[in-house]
């Protein structure tokens, strides 16, 4: 199938045709026409690079009924991305090279996005021994971003272990910061609010503790370090020092942290109970510049789906997480406004890059992989938890209106969305 | 008043006052011969108790039958509570008994707001987790009036394990609101990170505390917290922080000891203190009906109708 998309602004800039052809950006310009092309009618819409997330959960194999691959693929193609990276904390945990090959050949019959996945770093999570991150790397599913998300790599030997070993294959070690015996049984930030709510309070150190200690190991050894859902002030002061030394550190942060503070929790609803839990408007305030200004590479969704019954509960007792495909972009917009390139940047080309992911992240021009997604900028849609694409619904945007809203996202030139609603 | 009792914040100051007024004279009534009164009769209050708690259940049950309500008791344990109901699917169960109010003692902070979610009928928080217990800061309340004649101005002193006591935070807010000042002493390891927001003083040395107060709130330690460390040994404690007799004998002569119990004698307070007249403890008890009694009516049958 031919499209040719008239009259879309690329990146917020001129009008201009673009001719989606054998997967590729055929033409680019003004006055393009094509012989029986599908045509799109574009005007007012703002055309970027495939959004590529950096961390999402898709929940298969193991807990299926939270969200399945295909389910996560079509929540994330609506909310315009083009390649997710699934986090490797399913059951079985994917710590083999046979289950990432699982995953990644799920996407590829799923066929809504580039599923990524994401290789475990220890054994089942365990923190004890490595698991075979070469095994991954050279599977079908070519795993370069190895994490054991969920879990920190705690012990700081086999941190440095992981971090040197998976230079053999150009890996990146993709951290979730959080000292594990300062954060037992935590359950928000901790601060005024966790002590007037006597809920056990999870505090900023424990991120803080492991990304400055992260920082100084990848520096020891000359490798590649990534941080995954960076929370906070103090966070982002330490990778701004790493960086501005030369230290190859990368960062990422989510929607959720970019927007809600630890306010949300007083209503004890566990639908804004994450790991790490959302913090104060200081920190948010950190955030949002380390994003403007670099320190942050990524913005990234950690989509947790979780079912009903794990969120409909007591807060001590539901599972930590939220969703994030479906209303990362119009978070992005609500937050920086239409800075339509540093979008592209953090949510696109960064994560692309970062993931080793070639053909997306690329500038829509004349012989690029037309992987893009169409944004009606002026759009305003109100969230509603129980319309996810998603099997679950624990969005913690629900009844919020927030701006930019997808109306088409295209793969390798095919639409997986058209007119607002994935094409399978 | 709201409609539930959650927190101690969620009562002002006339209506706290309110309560403690009704609690007086629900304590006549349980000066009299015939005990009950039929404020309540064909209202049901539920006991839902996750756990084990019998004195603040008995207390609960007491006052709701002495206003002729219809009492049903849903513990933990054998019931469908215990065979992994959630609390959702208790909460749709009470609805279609129609109970007109729930009592509810929950190990985890924030249950009853969440119940509060899903029932119609008026919650009431007999103790969350490490968040709040509301009911015992009236009483506690309640047993200061009785004994000192007044609550604004009043000094109290709030000692022992305030991070993990719902008791101290109830009783934080309410006796700010009705104008007492609080001072919490504590080793910083059980003072919460962010106590500084809340509407009283801190400090690590009781015997610099005690001279100026009027009434010494001693909180129970549980001896597993030495285990994490909060402190070094029980024998360090209540050196520290534990209420002896020579400690007492700082107190200024009207000075009051209350304990919410149940109590170890022995760590944060000595036996010769627990059973000395300045001791409210029984007294605490017994007020605790008549509280509990005039929070019913008025979140029940009182003012709103
Ligand atoms: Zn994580």
């Amino acid at each position: 199938m031919t499209f040719l998309i008239k009259g879309v602004s690329l990146l917020g800039g001129e009008p201009t045709d673009l001719l989606l052809r054998d997967g590729v950006v055929a033409e680019a310009g003004t006055g393009v026409s094509a012989a029986g092309a599908q045509v799109i009618d574009a005007d007012g819409l703002v055309a970027l690079p495939g959004l590529v997330d950096l961390h999402t959960h898709l929940r298969e194999p193991g807990r299926e009924d939270a969200e399945t691959v295909e389910t996560g693929s079509r929540a994330a193609a609506l909310g315009g991305y083009t390649a997710v990276c699934a986090m490797a904390n399913t059951e079985p945990v994917a710590d083999t090279a046979g289950v990432v090959e699982q995953v990644w050949r799920l996407g590829r019959r799923a066929g809504l996005v580039d599923v990524q996945p994401v290789g475990a770093v220890t054994v089942g999570l365990r923190g004890e021994h490595l698991a075979e991150l070469g095994a991954m790397a050279t599977s079908a599913a070519a795993v370069r971003i190895f994490s054991d998300d969920g879990h920190c790599v705690s012990d700081p030997r086999l941190m440095r272990r992981a971090l040197e070993y998976v230079q053999a294959f150009d890996g990146t070690v993709a951290q979730h910061a959080e000292e594990p015996r300062l954060t037992e049984n935590a359950q928000m930030h901790e601060g005024e609010i966790s002590a007037r709510l006597g809920l056990t309070g999870w505090p900023a150190v424990a991120e803080e503790a492991i990304i400055a200690r992260d920082v100084l190991l990848a520096e020891h050894v000359g490798a590649r370090l990534h941080i995954c859902h960076v929370s906070t002030a103090g966070s982002v002061e330490i990778l701004r020092a790493a960086k501005a030394r030369g230290v190859r550190v990368s960062a990422e942060v989510t929607p959720h942290h970019l927007l809600l503070t630890d306010e949300r929790t007083t209503t004890y609803d566990p639908v804004f109970k994450v790991n790490p839990p959302l913090r104060t408007g200081a920190d948010v305030a950190a955030l949002r510049q380390a994003v403007a200004d670099g320190v942050i590479d990524a913005i990234a969704t950690d989509h947790a789906p979780h079912t009903v019954e794990d969120k409909e509960c007591e807060w001590a007792y539901a599972r930590p997480g939220m969703l994030g495909l479906q209303t990362a972009l119009p978070v992005a917009l609500e937050v920086f406004g239409q800075q339509w390139d540093l979008i592209a940047e953090r949510m696109s080309r960064a994560p692309a890059r970062l993931a080793g992911l070639d053909g997306h992240g690329r500038h829509p021009a004349t012989g690029e992989p037309a992987n893009l997604t169409l944004v009606d900028p002026t759009a305003r849609v109100s969230v509603d938890a129980t319309a996810q694409a998603s099997r679950s619904r624990n969005t913690p945007f629900a009844r919020m209106t927030l701006p930019g809203r997808v109306v088409a996202t295209f793969l390798r030139g095919e639409p997986t969305v058209l007119d607002g609603k994935a094409s399978r | 008043m709201s409609r539930h009792l959650l927190s101690a914040a969620d009562l002002d100051a006339d209506e706290a006052t309110a309560v403690l007024d009704t609690a007086a004279e629900m304590a006549n009534v349980a000066g009299r011969e015939v005990k009950k009164l039929p404020t309540l009769r064909g209202r049901t209050v539920v006991n839902l108790f996750y756990e084990d708690s019998t004195r603040t259940r008995i207390s609960f049950e007491a006052a709701a039958k002495r206003l002729s309500a219809d009492v049903i008791n849903f513990s933990a344990k054998g019931s469908s509570v215990a065979k992994g109901e959630s609390l959702k699917d208790t909460a749709l169960t009470l609805q279609a008994m129609g109970a007109d109010a729930v009592v509810i003692r929950h190990g985890a902070s924030g249950a009853p707001h969440r119940l509060a979610d899903w029932v119609d009928g008026s919650v009431i928080n007999a103790g969350d987790g490490t968040h709040e217990h509301p009911t015992q800061a009236l009483l506690d309340a309640y047993t200061m009036r009785a004994r000192l004649g007044r609550l604004a101005g009043l000094k109290v002193a709030i000692v022992g394990d305030v991070l993990h006591s719902r008791v101290a935070r109830s009783n934080v807010l309410l006796l700010h609101t009705l104008g007492a000042h609080v001072t919490l002493v504590a080793p910083p390891t059980l003072l919460p990170v962010g106590v500084g927001a809340w509407p009283a003083d801190t400090s690590f040395d009781l015997d610099a505390v005690l001279p100026s107060s009027d009434v010494v709130m001693m909180l129970r330690v549980q001896r597993e917290r030495m285990g994490d460390s909060f402190f070094p040994s029980v024998r360090e404690y209540s050196r520290r922080y534990g209420l002896d007799g020579a400690r007492m004998r700082q107190l200024p002569a009207h000075a009051i000891v209350m304990h919410p119990g149940p109590m170890i004698r022995g760590m944060e307070i000595a036996p010769e203190v627990a059973d000395s007249p300045r001791s409210t403890i029984t007294e605490q008890v017994t007020n605790g009906v008549s509280v509990r009694m005039a929070v019913l009516y008025l979140l029940l049958g009182g003012m709103n109708q």
